[in-house]
């Protein structure tokens, strides 16, 4: 599984990293996790909000803060 | 009540003199800071509670293919409800401009969006009443409406720093979820959204209870009131180099109108301040050249103006 967490770097998207990390752990799975920066980069995926979460190339959410248990739900729900 | 209340408090129990300076500025600052808490809470709620509804992914969608007049128009109104921070400036141009938003209407939802802040409309809508509010407003639209007409005459596309690919299909995330669910969001939203914008309360509080005890009601009156027919502009001036939400600047215009600066000239000081901020502007020159950014400045700016000196016709 590969999940990616989109965000330019503001306070927001730090925050939706961290939660991410607690919702792998919690999850138990083996995930590879990744940070994406790059504007242009990020906007490949069709968002138009920061920060976003992208499981396996599909965009979760954008532009709000998902709590640790919807982010598990979505893992567990792959 | 509350204000009794807090009467008590200062000049009953506290000793401190109702007639002197300090008396006053403490009571300011005790009774508007717990006001403006209480009310704070309570309008975040409702408007995050509101906005579950409307991710920027969906108004994108609703832009999109829209013709021109009902996008800047449209544009203008969701940019009262979309929260914003500078962060999110850069994915959100980019973000529309695949969806082949013009970049007019972009630009309308760029200005609107800072200068018409939800909350700032809620506070004021308290403390200045309902008549004011809906002026301001409406000449926040028009300033965003016409901002965006403007990008798109200039034909501002000229000066993009960056190759603009334009997105296939557009997708759209759905979210089917219980309205407790969507409560318990906003709540937890709120109490982050307070704790984050509350130091910036308090500092507006602050200089705001300086300003109501210490500095003399002429002085206010005579550089920033009816007299100076430049008030206005050189509010806007000062508001550039100030960087804060326009949250924070409401409790200050609050003391300031109190001391006799007219309305129009302290709501342009909070827009400039909210809307002309020189991070945002280092933050767009990554995908904007200087020139085009210098133009919507200028365009802002002179809306702002524009917005002080009518309401200040009017009130």
């Amino acid at each position: 599984m590969k999940i990616e967490v989109l965000g330019t770097g503001c306070a927001k998207c730090a925050d939706l990293l961290e939660r991410t990390k607690a919702a792998v752990a919690k999850s138990g799975k083996f995930v590879q996790l990744n940070k994406v920066e790059d504007v242009m980069e990020i906007m490949n995926h069709g968002v138009a909000s920061t920060p976003a979460l992208v499981i396996d190339d599909e965009v979760k959410c954008a532009g709000r803060l998902p709590g640790v248990e919807e982010i598990l739900k979505w893992i567990e729900g792959k | 009540m509350w204000e009794k209340t807090v009467d008590w408090l200062i000049y009953d129990q506290a000793g401190l003199d109702a007639a002197s300076r300090l008396g006053h500025a403490v009571h300011f600052f005790i009774y508007d800071t717990v006001k403006i808490a209480f009310l704070l809470v309570a309008i975040i709620f409702l408007i995050t509670l509101v906005r579950t509804w409307f991710d920027t992914e969906k108004i994108r969608l609703w832009l999109h293919g829209k013709p021109a007049w009902l996008g800047y128009l449209m544009a203008a109104v969701f940019g009262i409800i979309t929260p914003f921070c500078s962060c999110s400036a850069i994915p959100l141009f980019i973000g529309f401009l695949q969806a082949r938003i013009p970049i007019g209407v972009t630009f309308a939802f760029l200005i609107s969006a800072p200068m018409n802040n939800e909350v700032a409309i809620g506070l004021l809508l308290i403390l200045f009443g309902w008549q004011a509010t809906l002026v301001f407003v409406a000449l926040g639209l028009i300033v965003a409406i016409a901002g965006g007409y403007l990008m798109d005459r200039l034909r501002a596309e000229r000066w993009l720093l960056v190759d603009i690919q334009p997105l296939g299909a557009l997708k759209r995330f759905e979210r089917h979820e219980p309205l407790t669910q969507r409560a318990k969001e906003a709540w937890s939203h709120t109490t982050d959204l307070f704790k984050k914008i509350m130091p910036y309360v308090l500092i507006g509080v602050g200089i705001g209870a300086w300003i109501h005890g210490f500095v003399p009601g002429d002085l206010v009156a005579r550089y920033a009131g009816a007299e100076n027919p430049f008030a206005v502009p050189l509010a806007v001036l000062m508001g550039v180099p100030m960087y804060a939400n326009a949250i924070g600047v409401v409790p200050m215009i609050e003391a300031l109108v109190a001391k006799g600066m007219l309305l129009g000239t302290a709501l342009a000081f909070m827009m400039a301040v909210a809307t002309l901020s020189l991070p945002e502007a280092m933050i767009l020159k990554r995908v904007l050249s200087l020139k085009l950014i210098a133009i919507f400045f200028g365009i802002v700016a002179a809306g702002i103006i524009l917005t002080g000196y009518v309401m200040n016709l009017i009130f």
